[in-house]
């Protein structure tokens, strides 16, 4: 799940693992309480240095993404800052799931729903409030 | 033996051929269990120095040292693998031949790497090495290197010359083994992607002498491109700050290149311009800029 870094972008190697890691967990690809792939494997599969990706958990220990289990591994933690996104993700869901109700109940075919969204999003792109 | 904090070290080294200065002075450090990047233009000293290293020529003045001890001490050598750019193998003998030909040297080889190796590399071992593609010779060469249980792997252009696929195949072979033994890698290359890829030191020589060296992350760190917009046209300014290597004056744009980030960003700021922007260099970059404005 781990990708290969780009080496040549300016973005030292180890602060891109730490970004997929972070990046996994908020799409929740990775969840808190799971094991990461041992430093050994990833620095082999990904051909990087083996010190980058020691540094990489470490630093993402020290900022509790992840718990380094002495023998056991590398986990992510169960405060991971995940859970926001984890909750918000929830909640959208919710909306969304009251919104279609709403259509169906009006009588709206699932097909012209679907539409409705995507022409919406597509319509409103550029005017996001980020 | 005492475990040393530095691989390699040489202080003030000097090597003169001919009447000819390759090595002026070289300050080189490679901590143990690093992998570090050794770069240089051509004729910068890169062979001269791994050559001193091995003890294949011996230094005109100053101190090299391998794991600790001398390097002409024939003992630590031992410790020492070497994968050089011609593949020193018995072109007559077969892939089988060589390696049981080296084996007996060593007494911690390493059977189960052995078994490994062959495997992985795929080496066919009734071929004869001269029938070998270029590629298959380093990876032969490189089991040779790292079944011997060395703790310093010296290579010169592991990957010259090899396809993209085969040049993984070395790398991969070296952090692998890098990552469950303990061992320190020092290699010289012209492929700058690869050292951004695996290595964690690097050491750029021009002219004999050392003009970067260090932790690779943190090179990169202080090493920056800052961009100053100003509101008219730009100040025409001298920066006092230590590492400033190149000025560029665009119309309302200062571009600096700079070494050493934080002195430069508190002249800057200084300066008051509109707007203030930091990017990263690239090692390409770095290289370059080292190798050209050096006196």
């Amino acid at each position: 799940m781990l990708f290969r870094p780009n080496p040549s972008s300016g973005v030292p190697i180890y602060l891109q693992l730490m970004e997929q890691v972070k990046h996994a967990i908020a799409t929740g690809a990775m969840r808190p309480g799971e094991q990461l792939p041992g430093m050994r494997k990833v620095a082999e599969e990904l051909v990087i240095n083996p010190n980058t990706v020691a540094k990489a958990y470490r630093e993402l220990e020290h900022e509790g993404v992840i718990e380094l289990r002495q023998g056991a591994g590398a986990f992510i933690s169960e405060n991971a800052p995940s859970k926001k996104d984890a909750e918000k993700f929830r909640a959208a869901q919710e909306a969304v799931a009251v919104t279609i109700d709403k259509l169906r109940a009006k009588g709206v075919a699932d097909e012209d729903i679907r539409r409705l969204f995507e022409a919406e999003l597509l319509a409103t792109e550029g005017k996001r409030g980020e | 033996m005492v475990s040393d904090r530095l691989a390699i070290e040489t202080v003030d080294l000097w090597k003169r051929y001919d009447g000819i200065d390759a090595l002026r002075g070289l300050d080189l450090q490679v901590p143990t269990g690093s992998i570090c990047g050794f770069l240089g233009r051509n004729g910068a000293g890169k062979t001269t120095t791994i050559k001193v290293l091995l003890g294949m020529a011996k230094a005109t003045r100053g101190v090299a040292r391998l794991l600790g001890a001398p390097a002409v001490d024939a003992e630590v050598r031992r410790r020492v693998g070497f994968v050089s750019d011609e593949k020193d193998l018995y072109d007559y003998m077969t892939v089988d031949e060589i390696i049981a030909f080296t084996r007996p040297f060593f007494p911690k080889w390493r059977t189960d790497l052995e078994q490994k190796y062959r495997q992985k590399f795929e080496l066919p071992g009734p071929r004869d090495i001269k029938d070998l593609s270029r590629g298959t010779r380093t990876k032969l060469a490189l089991l040779l290197a790292l079944c011997r249980s060395a703790d310093l792997l010296i290579l010169d252009e592991p990957t010259a010359g090899l396809d993209p696929a085969m040049a993984e195949d070395v790398l991969q072979a070296l952090v692998g083994h890098v990552a469950s033994e303990e061992m320190t890698v020092f290699f010289s290359s012209h492929q700058i992607a690869e050292v951004d890829q695996i290595a964690d030191h690097i050491a750029i020589v021009d002219r004999g002498r050392m003009v970067v060296a260090g932790a690779l992350d943190d090179l990169r760190d202080r090493f920056q491109r800052v961009q100053l917009v100003f509101a008219d046209a730009a100040p025409e300014v001298r920066f006092h700050a230590p590492g400033v290597v190149r000025v560029t004056r665009d119309g309302r744009v200062l571009t600096v290149l700079t070494r050493e980030r934080e002195p430069l960003m508190t002249e800057a700021k200084a300066l008051l311009p509109a707007s203030i922007e930091v990017s990263p260099v690239t090692l390409k970059e770095i290289f370059l800029e080292s190798v050209r404005t050096e006196d």
